[in-house]
């Protein structure tokens, strides 16, 4: 898998000229790939100081705050699109911040490691949690506490009342548009609130 | 140890009377200042460090013959350090009102021929602000590359960002706040009456008693000192600790370190600090709150803002806590302006933005590396262009 190519695949969600904000932007490189090559602008929300270090050293603005307190610091529908990439997974309270996600955003962007990928199934087949490229974790020290699948991400977009505008896997920096919940490593979804 | 070597404070007289907020002027004053670094031939390399409660103009390097006298930010401000003097033109300025050698309440009133003493006018953090610009009309900068400051030093960046927008590209505001809560105005207080009511005071004119109310300076200082540390810092440096092994089972002698640490920081305080100063200075703290004019609504009041901004807090300050700084961060969120913001995991309370944290100093490094590149760029910066309607504060336009 590779990390640069799956930002690149999921930028192109991104219309040009955007206001954005990236939740979990880890070191900006994002932000600054929307910048410089769609004309965004926007912050990112980091609680990690070397990631914020690192934004700070891009010239891309980040604000630290933990999202699990949420997002009271942005008001409704004040961004033209909320990116949450790989972060859903780290989060205790990962349907409300979809649903801030929704509230702050007027286009929801997210990016997961899909469970039900075939290497997975196969693991767990064999009685073992898998360890993978897109879950790199042992059961007992992996950061994703909230670990789901492409297709129970469709079951909770409906639960949550989004409109999904498009979705489709990432496998080996490929977008994966059939059977994605089997064929892919990576779930990415974009929606907006249901009127 | 400073690296920036001996410095050497300056002064500048101005004739024309300074308009206070309150409707009072002040008449002929004088500044003191210290510059640092060279000014760039498109004048584009200035940098404000403004001054908190009991700092000065004095921000780094040492007097000569004077061996312990660093600046009050010398491990941020000098060659190579995060604000570095070999690429910024670094000014710093003593406010008026302050007992550092600008215009202040022990000099003499020219109406009466006597110190001003508590005659001096109540100054503002927006009075300051203005004395300021006019230092910078006469250092013949137009717009300066960033101002910094901490605590009642941040109010003042941020004062420059709402008064003068178009003269600051960058606004970093460390531990601050956009107003005083009431627990702070009430800490002001407490250290106000211990001046007013010590019986050197003299209604503010103990300049002509030929005496200083030491008393009440050590007690405002001690309760501040208070404020300025963490809990966390407090136990892990002083904890429960006796001076003399055992209780002595006195109720005036001292028994905890804590009790010695204050009273000679207290000490040293009433030494150095002036009364009438004190006074001035935690009014201006009390006052400071751009949101009042606007109903306030602190959204409304960075309307017309137009640099960009950097906040910085820290976890363990309760004096100026990080929901203070993010209630800045909303504000200039609600209107589109650049902001970063960076809460420091540190565990000296307010006193932190002076101490040279590793990861707060990389970001400011970091930050100042980015405002070097664009004061360096050819052409110039980028211009700062105030959002549409903007008009410039009338305070600016006799540059």
């Amino acid at each position: 898998m590779s990390e640069r190519k799956d930002m690149e695949l999921i930028a192109e969600l991104v219309p040009p000229g955007s206001r954005v904000l990236d939740l979990g932007c880890g070191n900006g490189e994002l932000l600054a790939l929307l910048r410089d090559r769609r004309r965004c602008s926007g912050y990112g929300v980091e609680i990690a100081d070397d990631n914020i270090l690192a934004c700070a050293k891009r010239g891309v603005d980040a604000i630290q705050l933990n999202l699990e307190e949420g997002l009271a610091m942005f008001e409704d529908q004040s961004f033209d699109v909320v990116l949450q990439l790989d972060t859903m997974q780290h989060l205790r309270n990962t349907e409300r911040m979809l649903r801030e996600t929704a509230r702050v955003g007027r286009i929801g962007i997210v990016s997961f490691p899909n469970f039900a990928h075939w290497p997975n199934r196969l693991r767990i087949a064999t009685g073992r949690m898998p360890v993978t490229k897109a879950l790199p974790y042992e059961w007992y020290d992996t950061p994703n506490i909230r670990v789901g699948t492409y297709t129970d991400f469709e079951v909770l977009a409906r639960k949550d009342g989004l409109r999904v505008l498009d979705s489709f896997g990432i496998q080996d920096g490929r977008i994966v548009r059939r059977f994605p919940n089997l064929r892919a490593s990576v779930g990415v979804f974009k929606f907006e609130r249901s009127a | 140890m400073s690296s920036l070597g001996h410095v050497t404070p300056q002064s500048r007289h101005f004739a024309e009377p300074l308009p206070l907020r309150s409707g009072a002027q002040l008449a002929d004053y004088t500044l003191v200042y210290e510059t640092y670094g060279t000014l760039n031939a498109a004048r584009s390399n200035a940098v404000l460090v403004c001054h908190a409660l009991n700092a000065s103009h004095h921000v780094a390097g040492t007097y000569e013959g004077q061996p312990r006298s660093e600046g009050w930010w010398d491990n941020l401000v000098g060659p190579g350090k995060p604000l570095d003097t070999r690429r910024f033109f670094v000014i710093g300025v003593n406010n008026p009102g302050s007992c550092f050698g600008s215009t202040g309440p022990m000099h003499l009133d020219p109406a009466t021929a006597k110190p001003y003493g508590a005659r001096f006018p109540v100054m503002t953090v927006e009075d300051w602000v203005d004395a300021q610009a006019r230092l910078l009309d006469a250092l013949g900068i137009e717009q300066l590359a960033a101002v910094i400051g901490g605590s009642l030093g941040g109010m003042q960046a941020l004062a420059w960002a709402l008064r003068h927008p178009r003269r600051l590209r960058h606004c970093i505001a460390v531990a601050t706040a956009p107003n005083l809560s009431a627990q702070n105005i009430a800490f002001n207080e407490v250290a106000r009456r211990a001046i007013v009511t010590d019986p050197d005071f003299h209604g503010g004119h103990y300049y002509e008693h030929g005496v200083v109310p030491k008393r009440g300076l050590r007690v405002a200082r001690m309760i501040g000192h208070i404020t300025y540390l963490s809990d966390d810092v407090m136990a892990s440096k002083f904890g429960r600790m006796v001076r003399n092994g055992d209780y002595a089972y006195s109720t005036q002698d001292v028994e905890f370190e804590i009790e010695s640490y204050l009273r000679h920081q207290g000490d040293k305080f009433s030494e150095y600090f002036d009364a009438n100063t004190y006074l001035l200075i935690t009014r201006a703290l009390d006052y400071f709150d751009p949101a009042r004019e606007h109903g306030g609504d602190l959204t409304a009041a960075f309307a017309h803002a137009a640099c960009e901004f950097q906040l910085v807090s820290f976890t363990t300050d309760w004096r100026f806590s990080p929901a203070r700084s993010r209630e800045i961060v909303k504000a200039l969120l609600d209107n589109r302006h650049r902001v970063s913001y960076a809460e420091i995991d540190a565990p000296h309370g307010h006193d932190a933005f002076l101490l040279d944290d590793a990861r707060y100093h990389a970001l400011l490094r970091a930050r100042f590396e980015r405002i070097a590149h664009e004061a360096d760029a050819p052409g110039g910066p980028p211009p700062r262009t105030a959002p549409e309607g903007t008009q410039r504060a009338p305070e600016a336009a006799n540059v």
